[in-house]
């Protein structure tokens, strides 16, 4: 399209290109987005490579993971340090993979991480229950909660150890007709 | 760096991975695709965003269970149907007659009479459709008897009888396509081996940014838990079958002693009020004059909730009891018309407000009915005659030939037109149903939930919790209602076409209102259930009322002679012969011919058990089908567990 932007390298670009699912359009979009959030932390000329973080509450506060009951959880799986606080890298990674480009297995690989409450690679009893309760926002009794949980591992654990692995997970989320 | 690799591998291979050479075309058809699947969801998007009040019933479906707004899908689906209807006689009975018919006052049939001009613009009576409201287009009465009406030579009576007969065809047609589709459905892939998984990490949907909808979907994801876990309980319960077996004959007998009471009861009121009437009723007080209503009226209104206590004994999966909630209460109000009918076989009172037994009751008494008839039209022409030979004074004798002295046609006597009064009563009952719905959800629920509500404070108990507490959404009495009022209008849209038009009226704000009133006043239930995925079980109910409806309609056309004096049938001895006139007059004479050949019984006996055996076929092999899927299914799910 030959418009001349100040932002990154073409090398950088490229290098996002082909790292992430995006174009080149949606890339600066993102880019613009992610300034947005707070001017005067990010620096509009990428070409140096600064070394910029923003912090989870500026991320959360974004429309399109506000109302989303685990946005706390998907900050801190895509940001480096663990903790919710997210580079560009981290932010266009982010949303790559939940865009709708992203293949089923790669986006089943982020989901469990993201259920994975206590990052132990597996998802135990208390980390569904967790999930139950985000989802829910606490309106089921504990008793519900504890049947809908038994029932999970009934169905999805294949391995019988009590808790779902990677394999567990993904075995019963590529049959779901709704995973997105 | 992991990156570097990945793209120093890239360069190595990069003739043989499509970039390179290829690029432009490759780029292209990602391009196309891309667009492609964006003009897919946009479409896919402006058909979901074309259906009506898909977002109030999805509202619903989020805070109440998917029983409730089955409900509203179901209404959403009369109003389909009912728009059809409206299309067919609005447009080719009622548009023609106003365009092209003779206008207003140009013939008798078509003119207030002169008795009755002084009120016939007066709100009230044009509320109880009278007056001009009944000579319009309204009603049967007011359609000329002319084989052709205007410059198109519009078929009039030919139009009218063959839109009562379609409007009946159609919805038959319809009712048994969706239960045919519903059944469908019904046997296709019902895979729940990952349910409680799938609704645990699949339910969000990582599309919503905006809190309202948001709301929606947390309150839709519980209730879907919530509709699951009951699911899971009944599974699990464990059942002393002998105990069950014997509270569930207990809970049938108790309900078929209720419905024998109340059968009962309305001989009783009913055998009572003829005393009264016998002795005059100026010397009884309203009680006496309105028992017959007011005891129908409140058995309506308190049998359903015993039916609702008697099922708590019964202990079923609540889609099931619920079901068989409907069926007694449907079985209430039929034994409570046919008692009523029966007590009324020996009075010959023709101005009962149940219009409905009127017309079964013209059914049973068929014969005589004729007989009455012929004897009152002959009273009335003859009377006729003696006021047209009084106009002329006995000055021309009667054999010649004299022009006719203008008459206005308001001053003609008229004979009897009992097409147009029982349209008028259908009419009259279909408003009154409609108010009455309409005020007592607006007592019923919106006043209970304000009382409960506001005086919550000031009062010695806890109001939310006990009685009364907010109202729940009542499913059956509901379907129900809307049920029967289907029945009156496919009854009475032969002898009133603006039926179908006051119910699409009426439908459309009962939506609205009803919408409104369960989001307002109404609590979910304690157990939310699953609806069944068909609504078969409607359909069921609506096509043996459809059934029951056109049965009088088809037996007045085929027995019953028109009214002489109004009506597209006038003159005629039966409604079917303007079929004959048809044959005779517009098609050519060997298409007459061949229909007679058709119509001959020893032709049609053997069709109809031609029909049957194939009806007997199709179902066995289909009851086969089910089997092998059955036995199908079964393999994959083992092969899958290996």
């Amino acid at each position: 399209m030959g418009n001349k932007q100040t932002i990154f390298t073409p090398e950088q670009l490229d290098a996002y290109q082909d790292c992430t699912f995006f174009t080149r359009k949606e890339i600066l979009r993102l880019f613009h987005r992610y300034r947005d959030l707070a001017p005067q932390l990010v620096p509009p000329d990428y070409r140096d490579k600064p070394d910029v973080t923003l912090p989870y509450e500026l991320i959360g506060s974004m429309p399109e993971l506000k109302d989303n009951p685990f946005r706390q959880r998907i900050a801190e799986v895509f940001s480096e340090g663990g903790d919710g606080n997210m580079t560009l890298d981290d932010f266009l990674d982010m949303f790559s993979v939940l865009s709708e480009m992203a293949p089923r297995d790669l986006k089943a690989y982020y989901a469990f991480k993201i259920y994975d409450f206590n990052n132990d690679d597996y998802i135990c009893k208390s980390d569904l229950e967790k999930t139950v309760n985000k989802l829910t926002r606490n309106e089921l009794t504990p008793e519900e909660v504890s049947l809908v949980c038994e029932k999970v591992i009934y169905e999805a654990d294949v391995d019988n150890d009590g808790k779902l692995s990677l394999e567990d997970f993904q075995h019963m989320i590529t049959r779901a007709p709704d995973f997105l | 760096s992991c990156y570097r690799e990945a793209q120093l591998f890239v360069e190595k291979f990069e003739g043989a991975l499509g970039k390179g050479k290829g690029k432009k075309f490759y780029a292209y058809k990602v391009m196309m695709t891309k667009k492609w699947m964006k003009f897919q969801r946009d479409f896919e998007n402006f058909k979901t965003a074309c259906i009506p009040w898909e977002m109030k019933i999805k509202e619903i479906e989020s805070h109440f269970g998917s029983s409730v707004a089955s409900y509203f899908i179901f209404l959403r689906w009369m109003y389909g149907i009912n728009m059809i209807l409206f299309g067919l006689t609005f447009g080719l009975v009622m548009v023609p007659e106003a365009l092209m018919g003779k206008p207003y006052g140009s013939l008798p049939r078509k003119t207030v009479p002169r008795a009755e001009e002084a009120t016939a613009m007066n709100f009230a009576t044009l509320w109880d459709f009278s007056g001009f409201a009944q000579y319009s287009v309204l009603f049967y009465g007011y359609y000329n008897n002319q084989r052709t009406i205007g410059w198109l030579k519009f078929r009039m009576p030919l139009s009218y009888f063959l839109v009562g007969v379609g409007t009946i065809g159609y919805s038959f047609m319809i009712v048994i396509r969706t239960m045919a589709r519903n059944a469908n459905e019904e046997g296709g892939g019902d895979d729940t081996s990952f349910n409680f998984s799938w609704k645990m990490f699949t339910s969000w949907d990582y599309l919503i940014g905006n809190p309202e909808t948001a709301d929606n979907k947390f309150a839709s994801i519980t209730t879907s838990f919530k509709e699951a876990i009951v699911e899971e309980q009944e599974s699990r319960k464990e059942e002393n079958i002998h105990l069950t077996r014997f509270l569930r004959v207990l809970a049938n007998f108790l309900a078929l002693c209720t419905l024998a009471g109340s059968g009962y009861l309305i001989f009783f009121v009913v055998r009572r009020s003829q005393k009264f009437a016998l002795e005059g009723l100026e010397n009884y007080g309203w009680w006496e004059r309105n028992e017959v209503n007011m005891v129908m009226s409140l058995l309506g209104m308190f049998c359903p909730t015993l039916f609702d206590v008697i099922s708590s004994l019964e202990n079923y999966h609540p889609r099931i009891a619920l079901r068989w909630q409907l069926g007694r209460i449907f079985a209430l109000f039929l034994g409570n018309l046919y008692t009523f009918i029966i007590a009324l076989m020996d009075e010959i009172n023709l101005k009962a407000r149940y219009l409905l037994p009127f017309i079964i009751f013209n059914m049973q008494l068929g014969k005589d009915e004729d007989f009455q008839q012929l004897e009152e039209e002959k009273i009335v022409k003859y009377n006729m005659t003696i006021w047209e030979a009084s106009l002329y004074n006995g000055t021309i004798p009667e054999n010649s030939t004299a022009p006719p002295i203008q008459v206005d046609p308001a001053d003609v006597p008229r004979g009897p037109c009992w097409e147009t009064m029982v349209g008028q009563e259908f009419v009259r009952l279909t408003v009154s149903d409609t108010m009455t719905t309409y005020i007592t959800i607006l007592i019923g629920d919106f006043l209970r939930a304000v009382f409960v509500r506001f005086f919550n404070y000031c009062w010695c108990w806890d109001l939310e919790y006990g009685f009364p507490s907010y109202s729940e959404f009542d499913i059956s009495g509901n379907v129900l209602g809307l049920i029967f009022n289907q029945g009156m209008i496919w009854m009475g849209s032969f002898y009133a076409p603006c039926l179908p038009a006051i119910n699409v009226f009426r439908l459309h704000t009962s939506m609205y209102l009803q919408c409104w009133a369960v989001m307002c006043c109404n609590v979910p239930q304690e157990r939310v259930f699953k609806a069944s995925r068909s609504n078969n079980f409607y359909m069921a109910m609506l096509l043996f009322i459809l059934f029951l409806s056109t049965l009088p309609a088809v037996y007045t056309i085929v027995s019953i002679p028109p009214s002489f004096d109004c009506g597209p049938f006038s003159g005629k001895t039966r409604m079917f012969e303007v079929i004959s006139e048809t044959l005779e007059h517009d098609f050519p004479s060997w298409f007459g011919k061949v229909f007679g050949y058709a119509s001959n019984p020893g032709l049609i006996l053997p069709f109809i058990l031609l029909m049957v055996l194939s009806i007997y076929y199709l179902n066995a092999t289909s009851k086969s089908y089910k089997e092998a899927n059955l036995e199908l299914k079964k393999k994959l799910q083992s092969v899958r567990n290996r």
